[in-house]
């Protein structure tokens, strides 16, 4: 893929047929939703509607979590996590838009951790970047992307939601 | 007293981020800023189930007082502990009278502590930018409270809950009420006042706790309470530092709350909605009356919760700045 745009709305139908399906397999039948700001929170609204899930959407901010805050350093304008219920013993389903190295996910797992322990966490993502450097892999998955080093990709949104790639100057 | 070198030198690392925090004078309106809002997010943190963030993991933080304090400690102690940190408090009494050398003593116990934050209280002004300049690279001071001098964290605290209970700075009459000439709060209020901008800021005291180059600082100064408090959206009231005063200052206690203690009647001649601060721990009766301090008006309890916010944030704002300071480069081989 190089330049042009991805249609959201086609991968979140396959996303919410595969995520369906998944639960169902694996007999979860009450998951507690979880959208990672801002991106994932996006996602996990449509998500949510798709899914028809009775229960508020939970939102969780990384920025305390993040491994790299001496790099890069704090974030001034984070907002606190909001999670209705505790995450203990519950099945979670974690959605962000995008995976690259796997850091904010891990950091995301090290946050919900600390709110209580879950039966179970599914990690859903929008796009897959193949650029790992940790083992952590999404269960459902709605396009692997190969970029060159120049490129860069964003999901624009809330309204409407976009995939734009670009190429970085 | 310490000779003070340039304020924001010794503050800011190479990209201009906080890498120590000893005064409010000279950091920028922008500066401030980032404090409080980074504050804010650690408010909102406080109300959750989960109050500890992982920041400061793995990072020993030690207060050193060499002042006693109960509040301040406390406080700080515990925005170390929920930014994770390892935390060791070390209450040392001064009575050496050759301070400099005393410090620089204590100084080199420190260094083989391998610390990585210092929170100073001292009784001399200039104490914290002194060991800011001695201290190892990568090793962050916090100013706890330094003679007359500053202190910066109290400042702060209050300019946030000024902006959590009001908003805007730009508008507000500010007045800063009681012992000016001992307080370091005051002097730190008064940088912070000014530089984030507010429309007034006002002095309320007997001419004998006034400093004497209290027309430098921008601000207006009043003798009488009922006029300096007229039309004013924030009383800041300090405490009366009977510790400190050398020389007969005042007449007595009940004469000082008689013509600048905070009554209901007093409170009257502000705006309807202005609120009440100060900075702990009160003197009922003398400063403040009860019905006042413990009233709707008040936001001393506020402050409190604030404090630990405020301190969060400049911890892991100057510790964030340590570790993101690039080192300087070296000369060019060729």
């Amino acid at each position: 893929m190089t330049t042009g745009q991805l249609s959201v709305e086609n991968l979140l139908d396959k996303m919410s047929a595969d995520l369906r399906e998944l639960l169902q397999q694996r007999q979860i039948d009450n998951p507690l939703l979880i959208g990672i700001r801002t991106g994932g929170v996006w996602l996990a609204e449509r998500l949510h509607q798709q899914l028809e899930i009775a229960e508020p959407l939970g939102i969780l901010d990384i920025s305390f979590y993040r491994d790299d805050f001496t790099q890069v350093g704090l974030n001034p304008k984070v907002q606190p996590s909001q999670l209705q219920s505790t995450t203990e013993d519950r099945h979670i389903v974690l959605v962000d838009d995008v995976i690259m190295s796997g850091r904010t996910i891990r950091a995301a797992l090290n946050e919900l951790f600390d709110y209580g322990r879950p039966a179970s966490v599914t990690l859903v993502t929008l796009l897959d970047l193949e650029r790992r450097e940790l083992p952590i892999q999404a269960d459902v998955t709605g396009v692997t992307l190969s970029l060159n080093p120049d490129q860069c990709v964003k999901l624009a949104g809330p309204e409407p939601l976009e995939l734009i790639i670009r190429q970085r100057s | 007293m310490f000779e003070l070198k340039d304020h924001n030198q010794i503050q800011l690392n190479s990209e201009g981020q906080l890498k120590h925090f000893l005064t409010t004078e000279g950091l920028s309106r922008e500066l401030l800023t980032e404090i409080l809002d980074t504050a804010d997010s650690f408010v909102d943190m406080s109300a959750q189930q989960v109050k500890k963030v992982p920041l400061l993991r793995g990072k020993t933080v030690v207060n050193l007082f060499f002042e006693a304090s109960t509040r301040t400690l406390s406080t700080f102690e515990l925005a170390a502990k929920r930014l994770s940190a390892d935390v060791l408090n070390l209450n040392i009494s001064t009575s050496s009278t050759s301070k400099g050398e005393t410090l620089k003593d204590t100084l080199m116990t420190l260094h083989a502590m391998h610390s990585d934050m210092f929170v100073v209280r001292h009784s001399d002004s200039g104490a914290a930018h002194f060991i800011a300049e001695h201290v190892t690279p990568d090793v962050a001071i916090i100013n706890a409270g330094d003679g007359r001098h500053a202190h910066p964290t109290q400042a702060m605290l209050d300019m946030l809950t000024i902006r959590r209970h009001k908003g805007a700075f730009e508008p507000l009459k500010v007045a800063i009420v009681g012992d000016i000439l001992h307080s370091r709060v005051a002097r730190s209020q008064i940088h912070a006042l000014k530089t984030l901008g507010v429309d007034e800021v006002r002095l309320i005291a007997p001419k004998t706790l006034l400093p004497h180059s209290v027309d430098m600082l921008g601000v207006k100064v009043f003798t009488d309470m009922s006029e300096g408090l007229k039309d004013v959206d924030v009383v800041m009231m300090l405490r009366l530092q009977k510790e400190r005063m050398n020389s007969a200052l005042l007449p007595s206690e009940s004469e000082f709350y008689k013509l600048y203690g905070l009554s209901n009647d007093k409170l009257a001649y502000a705006k309807p909605d202005a609120v009440v601060m100060h900075p702990g721990p009160i003197n009922r009766g003398v400063e403040i009356e009860s019905a006042v301090a413990d009233g709707p008006r008040s936001l001393i309890l506020n402050q409190v919760t604030n404090g630990i916010a405020v301190r969060m944030a400049v911890m892991s704002m100057a510790m964030s700045g340590q570790m993101t300071e690039k080192p300087q480069p070296a000369a060019a081989e060729i």
